[in-house]
Parts: C-alpha cells; sequence; structure tokens
C-alpha cells in the first residue's frame, strides 16, 4: 500500500488535523473575537468529516497502525456529529459567563480527533495516542474557566489520575509486547491462539483494560467522575460524558475482541466484575447526591456498567448491544447537560437537586425535557434509554450470563429512585421562584434530544439498528 | 378491519395532542375556561375510543379461538410490531374503555389544579393499558406494561393525598422491582426461542427446568402488580393517596393487567411449571383471601378497606386461573371484568363523600342515609356487588372460582369459601358505620344527596353490575372459546 493509498483511508483525520492547524493560527491572528468564526469553522470541519468518515474506503494503513472498517466509521460519525452540539452550546454558554476564548472549539476539535484515531487504532501506539491525544485536549477543557476555583480543581484531578490511568496503560502495553512480540492487535492474537495465553500477556491484558476502564469510568476506576462533573463547565462535562466514552468503548471492544478474542474466558471475568462494581457503585453512589451533577456522574457510572455487561457477552450481538447502547447514551446525556446549562436562577446555574422543586411548574417545557430524559435514562420504555439497556441484556442473556443480567436489573431499580427523586421535585413539590429564561441554544438542544429519547426512536432504532449490526461485525467475532 | 386496535389504541394519544395543542393556543387566557374545554376533548376522546371497542366487540368472532384483527408489522430485529386480540383480551379492551369517561366525569369537579396535564395523563394511561392487552409481541406487552407506570407515578404523586409521594415511590419501586425480572426472564425466552411473538411463544415448548425459572420471573411481576400477599403492601398506600379517579383506574384496570398476564403467560407458555407451582399460588391465594379481609376488618379509611378488600378478591382470581380448568378460568376472567366495575364504583362512591367533606374517615361519618338516600342505595348496592350476593356480577365470579378450584383442592376452596363470609363482616360493617344510625357529626347535617353528574357516572356501572349478574352469558359467550383453547392445551401440556 502506498503512503497516498493510506492517507485515503485517514482522509477523515487527515482532513480534521489539517482544519484545526488553520483555525488555530486563524484565532492566533484574530484573538478571541474569533470565537464565534472558529467555532463554525470547527463544526463545519467536523461535519465534513463526518461525511468523510462515512463514505471512507475500508482497510487498513500504515502498516497495520490504522483500521477504517465498518465499526470505525460508526464511531467517528457519531463522534463527529455530536461533537459541533457541544461546539455551539460550549461557545455560547462561555460567551454568557464571559469566558469565551477561541481555543475552546479547537479543543474540542483536538479531542474529537483523537477519538477518531481511537475508534481506528489497530495497534497499541495508535492506540495511546489516540488515547493521550483525546485525554490531554479534555484535561484542559475541563479546566477552561482558569479563575474559577472548582474548574481547576476538576482539571488537575482530572489530569493527575488520568496520568496514572495513562501510566498503567503504557505498562499494560509494554508487558504485553514483551510477551507477544507484537503491538499490533492481529498479531499479538496470532500469539495467544489456541487459548496459551502466558501469564505476562494476561498481566499485560489487566492493566489495559485497567487504563481503559478509567477513561470510560467504570468502577473500580471512577473514582475522578463526580468530582470533575461537579467542577468542569457544564457544556464540557456534557461533551465528555457523551463523545469520549463511545471512544473508549469502540477501541475496549476492538483491542478485546480483535487482540483478544481467543482470550474470551479471561477477560470476561474482569469486564464482569468491573459492570457488576460499576452497576453498584452507580446506583447505591447516587443515592446520597444533592447535586444533580454528582448524581449524574453516578448515573454515567451505572450506564457504563450497563455497556460493560454487553462487552462481556463477547459476540456480535454484544458488540451491536454496546454500539447502540452508547449513542442511544450519548444522546440522552447530550440533553441532560443541555438542560442544566439552560436553566439558572437570579444568574446562578441551578444544579442542587433542590434547585428544581417545582419546576413543572415554572418551566413546564423544561421539566417535560429532563423527565423523558430522566426515565429514559431510568431505563423504562418506551424511552431510548430502555431500548439501549434492551439490547445489552438480551445479548448478556443469550451469551448465558442471566445471571449477572438478573442481578444488574435489580441494581437499576435502586438506581431508579434518584431519577424519581428528581422527577418528584420538579413535579411535586413547589417552586421557590421564578427561573431564569433559558438560552434559545441550550434548550433547543435539551428539547431535540428529549424528543429522541421519546418519540422519534421508534422510529430511528429501525435505522440505527442495522447500522450497528453491520459496524459490530467489523470486530469478527460470531 | 386491520388496524382498528391500533386505532383504539392510539386513539386516545389524539386527545392528548389536542389538549396539548390546546395549551399552547390558549397562553394567558382564563384557566378555568381552558379546563373546562380540555375537559370536553378528554370525554369525546374516551367515548369514541369506547365506541371503537363496542364496535370491535361486535365485530368479534366469537367461535374463532385464535387471535382476531391482527396486525403485523416488523420493526427492527428483534422487535415486532404485533397486535390482536382473542376472547381473553377483548373484554379488558372495552372494560378500559368504559371506565375511563367515568373516571374523567368524576373528576370533573374534583380536580382543580393542572387539569390539562390531569387529563393528558389519563389519556395516555388509556393507550398504554389498551396496548398492554392488545400486544401480541413481548418486547411491545412490556413497553405498554412498563410505560404505565409513568402516568400514574404522576398522577399519585401530583394530584394524590398528604402522603402521596411516598405512595408514588412504592407504587413505583415495587412494581419496576418485579418488572425487571419480567425483562429478564422475556430476553431469555427470547433468545432461547428465537421469537418474541406472543402465539409462537404460547406454542413452544420450553425446558420444564427453565421454565421453573421464567415462571418466576414473570410472577415476580404479576404478583406484585395483581397484587397478591405479600407483595400487596404498596396497594392500599397507593389507593389512600390517589385521587379518586385514579383509585378507579388502580382497582378497575391496572390490578387486571396481573392477572391477565397469569392467563397469557404462566398458563400457556409454562405449563409444567404452573402445575409445579400450583400449591404455592393456592395457599398465596387462600391467605390474601382471609388475611386481607380480616385486615380490612380493622381499617379506619373506607379507602384502605376497599383496597384490601380488592386484594382479597383478586386472592379467588389467582386461585381460579390456577385451578387450570374452564370453570376457574372463566370465573377467574369473569371475577376481574365484574371487580373492576364493582370495586371502581365504590371508590367512586369514596370520592362522592370525599368531595364533599374531605375526609375518608369512618368514624367520622354515620347516618348518611338520612340525609343521602339515593347515595345510600348505590352505595349499598355495590357493597353487596362486593360481597358477592347471588344476581349482582360479584357473584358469579366467586362461585366459579371456588368451583373450579374445588375440582382441584377441596381444602383451599372450602378455606376460600370463609373469605366470602368475611367480605360480609367487613363490607356489611362499613355500610352500617358510615350510613345507618343517627347523624351525629354536625358537619354532615347539610350535606347533599347525589349530582346529576354522579347519577349519570353511576348509572352505567349499576346497569353492568346487575345485567352481568343475571345475564353472566353475555361474558361467557365472547371468552368460551378462548378459555376451552386455553385450558385444552394446558391439560394437553400437562398430561392431565
Amino acid at each position: 500500500m502506498t503512503f497516498q493509498d493510506a492517507l485515503q483511508l485517514a482522509r477523515p483525520e487527515v482532513f480534521l488535523a489539517a482544519s484545526t492547524l488553520v483555525l488555530l493560527v486563524w484565532g492566533a491572528f484574530r484573538g478571541d473575537k474569533a470565537m464565534g468564526e472558529v467555532s463554525i469553522g470547527a463544526s463545519l470541519a467536523l461535519f465534513v468529516a463526518a461525511g468523510l468518515a462515512a463514505v471512507s474506503p475500508e482497510g487498513t494503513a500504515f502498516s497495520g497502525g490504522f483500521i477504517a472498517d465498518g465499526a470505525s466509521a460508526f464511531g467517528k460519525v457519531a463522534i463527529y456529529l455530536i461533537s459541533p452540539v457541544a461546539i455551539y452550546l460550549g461557545d455560547r454558554w462561555l460567551g454568557r459567563v464571559g469566558n469565551g476564548r477561541f481555543e475552546f472549539p479547537i479543543l474540542i476539535l483536538l479531542a474529537a480527533l483523537g477519538m477518531g484515531m481511537m475508534v481506528s487504532a489497530g495497534d497499541l501506539i495508535s492506540l495511546y495516542i489516540g488515547v493521550e491525544l483525546q485525554s490531554l485536549a479534555l484535561y484542559v477543557l475541563a479546566a477552561f474557566r482558569r479563575d474559577d476555583a472548582k474548574a481547576s480543581e476538576a482539571g488537575l484531578k482530572y489530569f493527575v489520575l488520568g496520568a496514572l490511568s495513562s501510566g498503567l496503560l503504557l505498562y499494560g502495553s509494554s508487558l504485553i509486547y514483551g510477551f507477544a512480540g507484537s503491538t499490533h492487535f492481529d498479531l499479538i492474537a496470532k500469539s495467544i491462539e489456541g487459548g496459551a495465553t502466558g501469564t505476562g500477556v494476561l498481566f499485560g491484558l489487566v492493566f489495559l483494560i485497567c487504563g481503559l476502564a478509567f477513561k470510560v469510568s467504570a468502577a473500580p476506576f471512577h473514582m475522578w467522575t463526580p468530582d470533575v462533573y461537579e467542577g468542569a463547565p457544564t457544556p464540557v462535562v456534557g461533551f465528555f460524558a457523551a463523545a469520549p466514552k463511545l471512544a473508549a468503548m469502540l477501541l475496549l471492544a476492538r483491542v478485546l475482541s480483535q487482540g483478544f478474542g481467543t482470550a474470551l474466558e479471561q477477560w470476561r471475568q474482569i469486564i464482569v466484575v468491573a459492570a457488576f462494581l460499576s452497576v453498584a457503585v452507580g446506583a447505591f453512589g447516587g443515592l446520597a447526591q444533592s447535586n444533580v451533577k454528582r448524581l449524574l456522574a453516578y448515573s454515567s457510572i451505572a450506564n457504563i456498567g450497563y455497556a460493560l455487561i454487553g462487552l462481556s457477552a463477547g459476540s456480535a450481538e454484544g458488540m451491536e448491544a454496546v454500539l447502540v447502547f452508547m449513542v442511544l447514551y450519548m444522546i440522552d446525556v447530550t440533553g441532560f447537560f443541555a438542560c442544566l446549562g439552560a436553566l439558572s436562577r437570579d444568574g446562578k446555574p441551578m444544579e442542587q437537586l433542590s434547585d428544581f422543586a417545582g419546576l413543572a411548574r415554572v418551566r413546564p417545557g423544561m421539566a417535560l425535557a429532563l423527565t423523558a430524559l430522566s426515565f429514559s435514562v431510568m431505563g423504562l420504555p418506551p424511552f431510548s434509554g430502555f431500548w439501549a439497556k434492551m439490547f445489552v441484556f438480551k445479548a448478556a442473556i443469550a451469551s448465558g450470563q442471566w445471571a449477572l443480567a438478573a442481578v444488574l436489573l435489580l441494581g437499576s431499580v435502586v438506581a431508579a429512585f434518584y431519577y424519581l427523586r428528581l422527577i418528584k421535585t420538579m413535579w411535586f413539590d413547589t417552586a421557590p421562584g421564578q427561573t431564569d429564561k433559558e438560552p434559545l441554544d441550550a434548550k433547543g438542544v435539551a428539547l431535540a434530544s428529549a424528543l429522541f429519547c421519546f418519540p422519534v426512536v421508534l422510529p430511528a432504532l429501525a435505522v440505527l439498528e442495522p447500522l450497528a449490526k453491520t459496524a459490530a461485525s467489523a470486530f469478527g467475532l460470531k | 378491519m386491520t388496524g382498528i386496535l391500533s386505532l383504539i389504541t392510539f386513539a386516545p394519544m389524539i386527545g392528548v395532542a389536542a389538549i396539548l395543542a390546546l395549551r399552547a393556543m390558549s397562553a394567558g387566557q382564563d384557566t378555568a375556561v381552558v379546563a373546562n374545554r380540555a375537559k370536553i376533548v378528554a370525554l369525546v376522546t374516551s367515548l369514541v375510543t369506547l365506541a371503537l371497542s363496542v364496535f370491535l366487540v361486535s365485530k368479534f368472532d366469537a367461535k374463532d379461538t385464535g387471535f382476531q384483527f391482527v396486525e403485523t408489522v416488523t420493526w427492527f430485529s428483534g422487535a415486532t410490531y404485533r397486535m390482536g386480540v382473542d376472547g381473553i383480551s377483548i373484554l379488558f379492551v372495552l372494560l378500559t374503555a368504559f371506565l375511563l369517561p367515568i373516571c374523567i366525569l368524576a373528576s370533573w369537579e374534583s380536580v382543580t389544579d393542572r387539569v390539562l396535564e390531569y387529563l393528558a395523563a389519563f389519556l395516555l394511561l388509556e393507550t398504554l393499558v389498551i396496548g398492554v392487552f392488545c400486544a401480541l409481541d413481548l418486547v411491545l406487552f412490556y413497553l405498554f406494561f412498563e410505560g404505565g407506570l409513568v402516568p400514574m407515578f404522576l398522577i399519585i404523586g401530583i394530584w394524590g393525598g398528604k402522603n402521596r409521594v411516598y405512595a408514588a415511590y412504592k407504587f413505583f419501586l415495587y412494581t419496576l422491582l418485579g418488572s425487571v425480572l419480567m425483562l429478564a426472564a422475556i430476553l431469555a425466552m427470547a433468545s432461547i426461542a428465537k421469537t418474541t411473538s406472543i402465539p409462537d411463544l404460547m406454542v413452544f415448548k420450553f425446558d420444564p427446568k427453565v421454565q421453573i425459572l421464567l415462571w418466576l420471573a414473570f410472577f415476580a411481576s404479576f404478583a406484585v402488580k395483581m397484587p397478591m400477599w405479600p407483595v400487596h403492601t404498596w396497594l392500599p398506600d397507593a389507593h389512600v393517596e390517589a385521587p379518586t379517579a385514579g383509585s378507579v383506574i388502580l382497582a378497575g384496570i391496572l390490578l387486571k393487567m396481573g392477572g391477565y398476564g397469569f392467563l397469557r403467560f404462566l398458563l400457556p407458555m409454562f405449563p409444567q411449571a404452573s402445575v409445579y407451582f400450583t400449591p404455592l399460588v393456592f395457599a398465596m391465594s387462600v391467605i390474601a383471601i382471609i388475611y386481607t379481609s380480616l385486615v380490612a376488618l380493622r381499617q379506619v379509611d373506607i379507602k384502605k378497606l376497599i383496597a384490601y378488600s380488592s386484594v382479597a378478591h383478586m386472592g379467588f382470581v389467582t386461585m381460579g386461573i390456577f385451578s387450570g380448568n374452564a370453570q376457574g378460568v372463566q370465573g377467574a376472567i369473569f371475577q376481574m371484568l365484574s371487580h373492576g366495575v364493582i370495586a371502581g364504583a365504590l371508590f367512586l362512591c369514596v370520592g362522592v363523600v370525599y368531595d364533599r367533606m374531605h375526609t375518608r374517615e369512618i368514624a367520622f361519618y354515620g347516618g348518611l342515609a338520612n340525609r343521602m338516600p339515593w347515595y345510600a342505595a348505590v352505595f349499598l348496592l355495590f357493597t353487596m356487588g362486593n360481597v358477592g350476593l347471588p344476581g349482582t356480577s360479584g357473584f358469579v365470579g366467586e362461585i366459579l372460582t371456588m368451583t373450579g378450584a374445588y375440582h382441584v383442592s377441596t381444602w383451599t376452596a372450602l378455606a376460600a369459601t370463609t373469605g366470602v363470609i368475611l367480605s360480609a363482616v367487613y363490607a356489611l360493617s362499613l355500610y352500617r358505620r358510615v350510613m345507618f344510625g343517627e347523624l351525629v357529626n354536625p358537619k354532615l347535617a347539610a350535606i347533599q344527596d347525589l349530582t346529576v353528574r354522579e347519577v349519570v357516572i353511576f348509572a352505567p356501572l349499576i346497569a353492568s353490575t346487575l345485567i352481568l349478574g343475571v345475564r353472566p352469558g353475555l361474558i361467557f359467550n365472547l371468552t368460551a372459546a378462548s378459555v376451552d383453547h386455553l385450558v385444552g392445551a394446558y391439560k394437553a401440556a400437562v398430561g392431565g
């Protein structure tokens, strides 16, 4: 394969990287007043990249380090389409709090580029590059309001713990390389064929999974999540609760199925434990929260647990379920944080649970949207979250893990309590006073994603499900 | 005729859309006027749905044992939109459509807060409940079954009494806990049988060992919904706190989803497991009948008393269903329909005095018959129906379920008969304490008898209680073929 052909396969990423640099220079010359222009440019670049990814040819490039297949195309389209929403919301939000800087869209672009690399990674090195590019951009984004103590704390915490996880990831990679003799996923798979998994490779695998579990905030590597969610700017949280998780989940799915598909029985145990712990931590940890952003952090931990159940099935059906789950969850969570970004009282953002008292009376539209999103994340039919859960549990049960599925479904009942508490606060309690008028941008996104979670999801599933199925077949599992 | 079931199911949603449009258009107008318009919209919608359901029943071929008016649309791999009714489900559709206009009329004056949302919640609930009875796909069934939690949670929580938040939580979490196990079972069935179509699953033979687990999972959900002792404790709370119309829906229809589930899933799909667990169900039914009747005896709140009596009556239903013979099953279906009408009517009776006095304490009342003769007569009729007096519809179901159970287990039937006596004790003593005696409480001196609206509400309920009491054949003609088919298949499967 010539270099030209390789570039063909990596066209979306090459395009994104080039646009990022152009926009960066543009912003540097024009200063912060260019934020609007840069935002528009960045969004356009992402849309183009999504289009390129959708029609991208399939194959491997850069001697196996970069894979373009159905799964990567699926992931990229989802990531590149959700990122402009984050740019749009963040641009307006930061403008309102007087912190509009043109680096914001650039950082989102870089993060998206990193995620694009993650879903296309074909060996441990491009895996690491993708993860780091994405993480570094996100660390800065978390601390984007640099004069805000909480945001700085969030950024620092995220960075320190993120660095630790990168260390784990690297250590695991080096062990795998040392014992398997290659960094390429398919060569690793060859070296452990026939179940002859050496202790060294297994050790490496455990570290690798730990590192990635940190990125998706699966228990027991979830500790950073509540603090970072609470401190970071709301639209930024909305972004990194959505797209990076999808990217990391896809990456995990690829590593496990293409690199370690033959060691299914070994890694399944780890994933099952992580899934169980995540749901338990997410369900019980959320019960005591009074801050809605922290509550959503626990909710995301629990939801990642559900996604991991799909992964633990170790089948094509399971991978498909993970893809559907992550896309539906991503839309839910974007809507949720858009609501939080939209709502404020006397100029102060509403973050405490008690702030939401009586919202149904004061802001019926927003309350309805939040209610639909809550029921959805809870997993109640007919909302999108139910379908997401249904797919993963179906895959898990089909692979014989019915006991785990039953236990974790019971966990979802515990978690249901805190979503119900939010709904109860909005509908049953009396309002302490008027809220500020919501900005149109956040309100629009919130209502749109609420409408997606019901009823648009019902016809949308008929489209999404076959797409995910094709994408998941790229992993080559049965 | 294809499409009529979807039309009936989603007709109430048109009303919801109209109410939402009304709300959007009439911003800033007098809320009372808008509320009145919304009430009329809701009432008309529910009456149209009722008319459609009556039409459906008239077109129903009672001799056909299979599903009729079937609609099938492939949705995505794993779920199909499949609807259809048979002799067992069609009457529940009718019951739902019948009670809904009554609920809306019953709330005409008693609900003043957020009326539009209230009506929308009721119509949404109607769609979901009718959907439960029409769904012929497991996933679709679960969607409707579970979706019903949302409007009911809001109805109890927003328009309920003092302790409504607790009751709403309890209702929601209890039901959800049962249902998620059912979801696990549904997914397991889908992966074993490779289909989610209910008609296909009814003839699919599951391994008896697997049946046991699936049976337990489904049973957990339906037993909570029914509710059976010992998972009935959410019901009294929910009933007491819910607004009158909410209680009517709850007792009248939502509880029947449990019994319907037993008939639709447990008996035909897991016959061996059903036989295996019959003693357990009988024991739970008998305990429910006797224990909750005794509990009802000690209640000081009228609604709570009726709520416990509902649990006892549902005990007859479960006993009848699991007797596994035609009498028992026919009786159970009849009992569910009749209880839907009678318990609904009793809650409406409580609503009548609650609207006037804002208390449901039995001790507060006494001697009402002096001031409210018509009300006393109506209440008496439904009390008698609740006791199971021959001539009312309450009698037919009880006698048939007991006969059915007698064939299988004499002792169970014998123990259940004590429930009939106990129900007379608590129901009549309630009636005596509320209606008879001197009117001592001075606050009751000016209490008004039934208004025209209330008479309109009660008239169809009275008529159906009496007509079904003397002409139970009206129901049995419709259900017979399907029930015989169900029982025949069940007996063939278990070899008896």
